[in-house]
């Protein structure tokens, strides 16, 4: 993909580097959880209930890795903003849409969390760079270690939102263009296995609490009556 | 009886808050978020006899951009403690001391109440709002909403607790929501995305529909092998390799 294809990509590469930004550095308001951040695209997409529907998908993965400190975990900000662009693309029903678009937000979402580790580690070369005037109590060195980081997190997710926009768009519709199972298969797959993992993710949450389970459980059995009157 | 406690200006107290939302924006392996804990105090060192070319702010300064490690919204306990203790005089080695002391409760306990509790619970709101037919716009404000609510409240409670009890902030850690929050909002994620699921995935599945029953024993059986699998790969990490060979076979010529 030439530069000049990228241009029509700009707002969502920049939407992609603002909730990027949000998942560590700034301001960590969730506004880089996939429920929102697919919505944002997908509106930005001129589908935002596309969005939201691809946003929710990914949600139940995302309810698996928490943001705890230093461990590594997926970026959902970038991820999130890519899988929302991509489903917001397509008319609604078309086979393995959903599919392929969550498949490519999960890889994303990898490659991102990757990419935020190897900040942390330039961020430490940084600060040792700036370690004599810190400890000489430079108030501009602690600044100017603090804005390297919010820049380099901000210029990060922007680039991981526009290479794998890149590479992934062509992709996909190529991908859509071939795909030969039913509308019915295909969703009927990616939303098993993502209910699977948000299931099981919640159990963990369980563990850790007296008596949760049998809330959990409780919960489940509303959900499905509930879900079962609606169909 | 004349207050002695220290008093900060308007301008001070709204440049400490505002940055204490990029706390981590510096995140490292080696420091962790010391300099954002440096950065955030700064302007009230700014305080300090001497100010910001004295030599009580650079050793402030100095001592605070050391390693530290806690939860991102509850360090603002520390952040205000710490600049009471400097503005206070209290001896560096006290500070020090109340440094390492700090942290780990500081980092636990908000793990476990926003980490493993709220975000959990307001995710599981929002999808359970979604599967019930809400707008886009109504399931992002219900997400947001509630979730800042407590976000921005943590930092700016703990900047407020800290700075009045000064290094004696313990006492302040012991608040209901601290020690039995995280308890409640266990069960109550529980129980919301208990309910929150299924719907939420009836919501999205559209013509997967068809297949329900194929669907909810698959589940069943995913989330057996995604716990049976922990600590050797993540959920989302077993999906890609699932998700990948079915779109390989559905594409296959």
């Amino acid at each position: 993909m030439m530069l000049a294809e990228l241009l029509p990509l700009a707002p969502f590469i920049v939407l992609g580097a603002l909730l990027g930004l949000d998942v560590v550095a700034f301001p960590q308001a969730m506004i880089s959880r996939p429920i929102v951040a697919a919505t944002a695209a997908g509106a930005l997409a001129g589908n935002p209930l596309g969005g939201l529907t691809i946003g929710v998908a990914l949600e139940f993965f995302a309810l698996e890795a928490m943001p705890f400190g230093s461990s590594r975990y997926p970026e959902w900000g970038s991820a999130a903003v890519i899988g929302g662009v991509l489903f917001g693309r397509v008319e609604v029903g078309t086979a393995g849409a959903m599919t392929v678009a969550v498949l490519i937000a999960l890889i994303a979402a990898g490659i991102g969390g990757t990419s935020v580790h190897l900040l942390r580690r330039l961020n430490a070369a940084v600060a040792r760079r700036q370690q004599a005037r810190i400890a000489r109590g430079s108030g501009s060195a602690v600044t100017v270690v603090q804005l390297i980081g919010l820049t380099i997190d901000l210029i990060r997710a922007g680039l991981v939102t526009a290479l794998i926009l890149a590479i992934a768009i062509p992709l996909y519709d190529r991908a859509l263009a071939s795909f030969v199972l039913t509308p019915v298969i295909s969703r009927a797959v990616v939303v098993g296995t993502a209910s699977a993992v948000g299931l099981a993710a919640i159990w963990k949450v369980t563990q850790s609490t007296a008596g949760a389970r049998w809330y959990l459980v409780s919960g489940l059995l509303v959900g499905f009556s509930i879900a079962w009157r609606v169909a | 009886m004349t207050d002695l406690s220290p008093r900060l200006p308007v301008r001070t107290w709204l440049a400490v808050v505002s940055r204490l939302f990029a706390m981590q924006g510096a995140f490292n392996y080696e420091t962790m978020i010391g300099n954002g804990i440096a950065f955030a105090m700064e302007p009230a060192l700014r305080r300090l006899p001497g100010g910001p070319r004295g030599s009580a702010y650079a050793a402030a300064l100095g001592r605070h951009s050391g390693y530290f490690n806690a939860h991102p919204y509850l360090a603002s306990v520390a952040v205000g403690a710490l600049m009471r203790a400097e503005l206070d005089g209290v001896p560096a080695a006290q500070i020090d001391r109340f440094r390492v002391a700090a942290a780990g409760p500081l980092g636990s306990v908000g793990d476990r109440l926003v980490w493993a509790g709220w975000l959990p619970l307001c995710s599981a709101v929002a999808l359970l709002a979604y599967g019930l037919g809400a707008a886009p716009l109504t399931v992002l404000l219900l997400f947001l909403g509630a979730y800042n609510v407590l976000h921005v409240g943590l930092r700016v409670w703990g900047l407020y607790v800290g700075w009045t009890h000064g290094l004696r902030v313990a006492r302040a850690l012991d608040a209901w929501i601290l020690r039995r929050g995280p308890a409640h909002m266990g069960r109550a994620t529980a129980l919301v995305a208990g309910v929150a699921l299924p719907v939420a995935a009836h919501g999205i599945i559209g013509p997967g529909r068809a297949m329900l029953g194929t669907v909810l024993a698959g589940v069943a059986v995913g989330a057996a092998i995604v716990t049976a699998l922990r600590g050797k790969a993540e959920g989302w990490q077993i999906a890609i390799i699932g998700l990948l060979g079915f779109t390989l076979y559905g594409v296959a010529p």
